[in-house]
């Protein structure tokens, strides 16, 4: 379950930026995670909503947008969509590629007031 | 607060808008409920890699090659580890950083076997962090020009993800486990750069094809530099540890070309820096 030190980091990153930007209060909150991330979706909505408790992000709500997992394959020399860590590509069938996108875990964007 | 990290003891901290408003945004504003979006395009492990960073920077400046075990529970690192700073504290300096939820047991027979050890207990984490590490190190001397082995937390999902400044992952997996493991968990066979196939002197006793779990895990990392040994008897130990000395022998060269990029930095500092009026000062 770190799913919790992940919405652990998330809330200390917007905190961070209450001084900053000035704001008081988060509504809603956009990640970006890959479809390849060593992430659990469920469990981190589910953690999100235990630790934003008594934070300035009490009662944002969370948006996730799952970025495809992408790959540059070396025999094809080309880039090829990849559902999981051990997919053969897609047109060679070999496991020659370099994963290119689809293990993000970023925050993308905050709406605050 | 410690002096480490600025951190405060176990709470995070936040900061209270106590102090004077001398930053350009308006702090009352015409509404009270105006909404805004703000970009932050920030990685979630951001705080994290931070503390990874500085943890990475130590190493290299005392040349310690520091490595994260990784593996299921009982997959033998502790063993192995025992067996390896036995042989290994006679060459270089070693020490071990422990992690489990509960209990000094491991970081103990790491001590019986000489060597230096502390053991983080987790309590209910699931992982070790970098900044956990930062503070082991408050309680642990570093094995300047030698080994500082992390021994992670048994769990093949969440440690995947916490950089510790290593200068590598090192996965085990034990012939008493499913051969598929690196399919079923690869994330973290992705993120590893060696594997150690542990308790190998077992495989006449159970249904393990070597060859089947060698492919799967290549297919998840092609990369990925594949030892075969067994901690008990000590068959195939001395290819692990000739990849321990060579990797010594680069965080050694590392630590040489930070010392000279350093010295080469302060000697363009003395020289475009004003040195010559200092020295008719003196």
């Amino acid at each position: 379950m770190h799913e919790f030190s992940l919405c652990e980091g998330i809330i200390d990153a917007i905190t961070a930026q209450t001084c900053q930007q000035g704001f008081s209060r988060v509504r809603r909150v956009w990640l970006e995670i890959g479809a390849l991330a060593n992430v659990e979706l469920d469990a981190l909505r589910f953690a999100f909503e235990v630790v934003r408790e008594d934070t300035i992000a009490a009662s944002a709500e969370l948006d996730i947008i799952t970025l495809p997992g992408r790959a540059w394959c070396l025999n094809c020399a080309q880039t090829i969509a990849v559902g999981e860590l051990y997919d053969p590509c897609p047109l060679c069938g070999g496991y020659q590629w370099r994963l290119t996108g689809g293990n993000e875990m970023r925050i993308k964007e905050l709406e605050v007031e | 607060m410690c002096a480490t990290c600025g951190c405060g003891e176990t709470e995070p901290v936040i900061h209270p808008h106590d102090h004077a408003p001398d930053h350009a945004h308006p702090h009352q504003h015409d509404h009270a409920h105006d909404t805004r979006r703000i970009s932050l395009e920030q990685d979630i492990l951001a705080k994290n890699a931070g503390f990874a960073a500085s943890n990475r920077r130590l190493f290299v400046e005392q040349g310690v090659l520091a490595l994260n075990l990784v593996s299921s529970p009982g997959s033998g690192k502790t063993a192995l580890l025992s067996r390896t700073v036995q042989i290994l504290r006679d060459e270089f300096p070693v020490a071990v950083i422990g992690g489990d939820q509960q209990t000094a047991n491991d970081a103990e027979r790491i001590i019986a076997a000489g060597a230096p050890a502390v053991q983080i207990n987790t309590g209910k984490g699931c992982h070790l962090d970098a900044h956990g590490i930062g503070h082991a190190l408050e309680r642990l001397a570093l094995p300047k020009g030698g080994v500082l082995f992390i021994e992670n937390v048994g769990n093949l999902v969440c440690p995947a993800d916490f950089d510790l400044g290593e200068a590598a992952k090192v996965v085990i997996l034990s012939v008493t486990e499913g051969e598929d493991k690196p399919l079923k968990y690869p994330n973290m066979f992705a993120a590893a750069k060696l594997m150690l196939l542990n308790k190998t002197d077992l495989l006449p006793h159970v249904e393990f094809d070597v060859d089947r779990c060698l492919d799967y895990a290549r297919r998840v990392n092609r990369e990925l530099d594949i030892l075969q040994l067994s901690a008990r008897t000590g068959e195939g130990m001395e290819p692990w540890l000739e990849w321990l000395r060579r990797g010594r022998h680069d965080a050694l060269i590392q630590q040489i070309n930070q010392l000279e990029a350093d010295l080469a930095a302060a000697r363009s500092r003395l020289i475009h820096g004003g040195g010559a009026i200092r020295r008719t000062v003196i």
